[in-house]
């Protein structure tokens, strides 16, 4: 038995010039996890921010169960049980669970009857579905994962019948993925339906029945699952066929560039988060470093480029060593002998995003000739050198002078990318290149950096993806605990054995 | 309401038309407050303008707080492009003006124009070294800024007490003051210039350092848009990790930042003890460099903008004197209540109409385009 439970009819929406979503139609049935997939930008969560009365639309019609309705705000949304858990969430940090779920929905000035009834509910709610929440538990101690299951949750105790996910699982690790996988099975079981926003085919193909497809704010084409392929979804996504897995030349590896011996770091907050680490890497080869987030790869780049201080163990760059936990070279030297660092957190880190286009384009090498002439910087010279490799890298728009926060994801890893490569670095350190990046992008991205590889440099690779760590390294190594726990060659490797050692299981 | 896309709102709109939104309700909420008061806000709005426009010593007095309020307002800008709030202003003015004393007082001996920018470079210094301390504290243990500048005005202020009272006092006079400088060091008046000419005005305290704040501006603006320098403040302003990402310090930026802040301010005391009082009175900031918050607020801590802002509270306290003097119901501290609207419309509650504002012209022009 099918029966839709939300129904959209021509549905438009601009921003200014921008047309966001063009004449969308879209019908979910009810009890299904119906999946939305393209491109970042393509209009996704535009849509879905209308369904959840964040945006209006400007014409179009949605109806919930077959009768029209009229949402002003996510208040209206949430009374036609309808409910939304966003990227970032919106969650009280030093509030409990509890008290963040009954946030304005109190009922009562003084707490007795109505929070015992609403704990009961909870906890009914958390065995359904297997939540596995402790609702004492305050918020800024819960993992990433954790807090969205509370947004979940949240949404179900409000009355959500339908629950829309935008792009759950960036900012998760594998197992959290596995985990919030095996909850949303048990909700569609449940009769619940979700739309799941996602721009990764893997999730489509895993965990939806039906999957609609959005291009440059149009709805493209709607299937079933069962009835498709990732080749031919990505092909949808892009308008074109895009190459999946990479063609690469054969590995002709040179001297050792670069290598780090027993090299232990501590973060922040003094704990030890790289633990003993060897590295070598050689000249035209690209390592990939495999492993699930927070195993200590951030804190080992950023020692890497001389932004964290070195506990113990050495650094060599070109065979002379540069960094020991005595003497160290700033990110600002070790550039000048021809490291680069693409760093895994690009709007925290590799941009300042209310910078123009052109100044992010020369950051970190502002200091340098033709840029700046004794200390007064040359325009003109910055605005010709990044129109050029604006178009050298495809960064759209190609406009040095718009602010850097109104590009899209891609184009702005892009810019970073072009700023980095542009040097011809010896030695590229690389963190997470493709994270939020659309799939033309990625393409793009890693022929880039396999250019880089056959020009002779080395690379090492960290990223949590396995496919781009698999499709792109010519050799990997697997961090677990702060530890290189394997290292193997890229022929005869499966994702599968990385993922035990990853798990930290061998 | 939706947001409106940021990227499609006209550089008029954001820039000219909400802050001038912002004004046109301060005054009218000030128009109120003397109604209240019993006057008519008409004939109030037709003194202020009489009086900070309508004759040439008026003008003058205009120009002269606008001299005031551009060193204070640069001062805070400078600061602000690095993320940092200082407030010391008034203190680094006071402190300044001390610079700009003992040098012109111990180098009276060396021809007029070098004891002048000795006595600039005296300014600078020592205000630049009163902001240092904060800064140094902030760079190394992360002592907010806002906290220690506050604290160091009301240090500057006993220090100065001290000094004027007990250590640098004219002894022939009463009062906190010191000795007057050697007339030929003073600065030109406006007065002296008009002399020049053959027009006879009578006195006002306009005088070169008006110059000075036009040359300071554009030292800022070329500083902060021009430079490595002011590239380096901006980026550990926006993004303190991703400079250090670049290998650019955020100690060093944080320092230079509040030096130069601190400088700015100094100047004020040029304008004070070599152009106007020729000596050190005590309090002479007189609170210019609060003001000169509101005026880097209001004038988007740009030059170009911080020179009308300037201008409008230069107009304010000119012809706010003017009105006190005519209407008897309106005191002083009733234009300090204006000025306390202005700020607080223009300030803390900038952003108020904006999405109003600028989602308004923004579909208008989306009509115009479409049709």
């Amino acid at each position: 038995m099918v029966s839709p439970i939300l129904e959209l009819t021509n549905i438009n929406k601009s921003f200014g010039h921008v047309h966001a979503n063009k004449n969308i139609n879209l019908t979910i049935n009810k009890g299904t996890i119906h999946g939305i997939i393209g491109e970042n930008g393509a209009g996704k969560s535009t849509l879905m921010s209308i369904v959840f009365g964040l945006y209006q639309a400007n014409s179009g019609t949605i109806k919930v169960n077959g009768k029209e309705i009229n949402l002003r705000s996510p208040k209206d949304s949430i009374i036609n049980g309808i409910g939304m858990v966003h990227q970032h969430f919106m969650l009280v940090e030093n509030f409990t669970v509890l008290e963040n779920i009954i946030l304005g929905f109190e009922g009562e000035l003084v707490f007795g009857k109505n929070l015992e009834k609403a704990k009961k509910d909870l906890k009914d709610l958390c065995d359904t579905y297997k939540l596995n929440i402790d609702l004492n538990s305050t918020i800024s101690d819960l993992s990433v994962g954790f807090r969205q299951r509370v947004e979940i949750l949240k949404s179900l105790y409000r009355g959500a019948e339908i629950l829309i996910l935008d792009e759950p699982t960036g900012v998760l690790t594998p197992q959290e993925v596995d985990e919030l996988f095996k909850i949303l099975r048990s909700l569609k079981e449940e009769g619940k339906t979700i739309v799941l926003i996602t721009h990764k085919l893997i999730e489509i193909m895993d965990l939806t029945s039906e999957v609609s497809v959005m291009r440059q704010g149009e709805m493209v084409g709607h299937t079933k699952t069962e009835n498709t392929n990732k080749e031919q979804l990505a092909e949808m996504m892009v308008g074109r066929s895009v190459l999946l897995r990479l063609d690469k030349s054969e590995v002709k590896a040179g001297e050792v560039l670069f290598s780090v011996k027993n090299l232990t770091v501590k973060d922040d907050l003094d704990v030890t988060r790289v633990k003993n680490v060897d590295l070598e890497i050689r000249s035209g080869e690209i390592l990939g470093l495999a492993g699930v987030t927070g195993n200590g790869q951030t804190e080992l780049l950023e020692a890497l480029s001389g932004i964290r201080k070195v506990e113990s163990g050495e650094i060599y760059l070109e065979g002379k060593k540069v960094s020991d936990n005595q003497n160290f070279l700033d990110p600002r030297e070790l550039k000048d002998k021809g490291l680069a660092h693409v760093p895994e957190d690009r709007q925290r880190m590799g941009l300042v995003t209310d910078f123009k286009a052109y100044e992010n384009l020369i950051f970190g090498y502002h200091d340098q000739q033709p840029f700046s002439k004794s200390s007064v910087l040359n325009h003109r010279d910055i605005i010709s050198h990044s129109k050029k490799i604006m178009e050298e890298y495809d960064v759209r728009p190609q406009s040095p002078n718009l602010i850097t926060s109104n590009f899209s994801g891609g184009n702005q890893q892009k810019i970073i990318l072009s700023r980095e490569l542009n040097e011809n670095p010896k030695v590229l350190l690389v963190g997470q290149p493709t994270r939020g990046v659309d799939i033309g992008a990625i393409e793009f991205i890693h022929q880039r950096l396999i250019d880089m590889r056959d020009r002779g440099a080395a690379i090492l690779l960290v990223s949590v993806e396995l496919d781009e760590v698999l499709s792109l390294s010519d050799r990997i190594v697997v961090m677990f605990d702060g530890k290189i726990v394997g290292e193997k060659d890229n022929k005869n490797v499966t994702d599968r054995e990385l993922g035990l050692l990853m798990a930290g299981v061998v | 309401m939706a947001p409106v896309d940021k990227s499609k709102v006209p550089w008029w709109v954001s820039n000219l038309i909400v802050p001038l939104v912002n004004l046109t309700l301060a005054l009218l909420v000030s128009g109120l407050f003397i109604f209240i008061a019993g006057e008519n806000p008409y004939e109030a709005v037709r003194l202020i303008i009489y009086g900070s426009f309508g004759y040439i010593e008026g003008f003058a007095y205009t120009l002269y707080y606008t001299t005031n309020f551009i060193f204070t307002g640069l001062a805070f800008a400078v600061a602000f492009h690095c993320r940092l709030f200082n407030i010391g202003g008034e203190g680094q003015a006071y402190i300044g003006g001390l610079g700009v004393f003992l040098v012109a007082i111990n180098f009276s001996f060396l021809p007029i124009p070098i004891v002048w920018i000795l006595s600039i470079a005296g300014a600078v210094v020592f205000g630049a070294a009163w902001a240092f301390i904060p800064a140094y504290l902030q760079a190394t243990r992360g002592s907010h800024v806002v906290i220690t500048t506050i604290m160091f005005n009301f240090i500057a202020a006993s220090l100065m007490v001290f000094l004027l009272v007990d250590v640098i006092r004219d002894t022939t006079q009463m009062g906190p003051h010191t000795v007057a400088l050697p007339k030929e060091q003073w600065f030109p008046s406006f007065k002296d210039f008009a002399g020049l000419f053959g027009i006879k005005i009578r006195y006002s305290p306009l005088n070169i350092s008006f110059l000075l704040a036009i040359l300071a501006s554009v030292f800022v603006w070329f500083l902060v848009w021009k430079t490595r320098w002011g590239y380096e403040m901006r980026a550990v302003g926006h993004n303190t990790q991703a400079a250090i990402y670049a290998g650019i310090s955020p100690y060093k930026n944080i320092i230079i930042a509040m030096c130069i802040s601190g400088g700015l301010a100094g100047l004020l005391g040029v304008n004070e003890i070599l152009g106007v009082h020729h000596k050190i009175v005590a309090g002479f900031p007189a609170g210019y460099g609060f003001t000169g918050i509101a005026v880097a607020l209001m004038g988007r801590n740009h030059p170009i903008g911080i020179f009308p802002a300037a201008f409008l509270f230069g107009i304010l306290y000119q012809g706010g004197s003017e009105v006190t003097f005519d209407m008897p119901n309106i005191t002083r501290y009733m234009f300090v209540a204006v000025q306390g609207v202005i700020i607080l419309f223009s300030g803390a509650l900038e952003n108020l109409f904006r999405p109003q504002i600028e989602s308004f012209f923004v579909n208008r022009l989306n009509i115009k385009a479409s049709a």
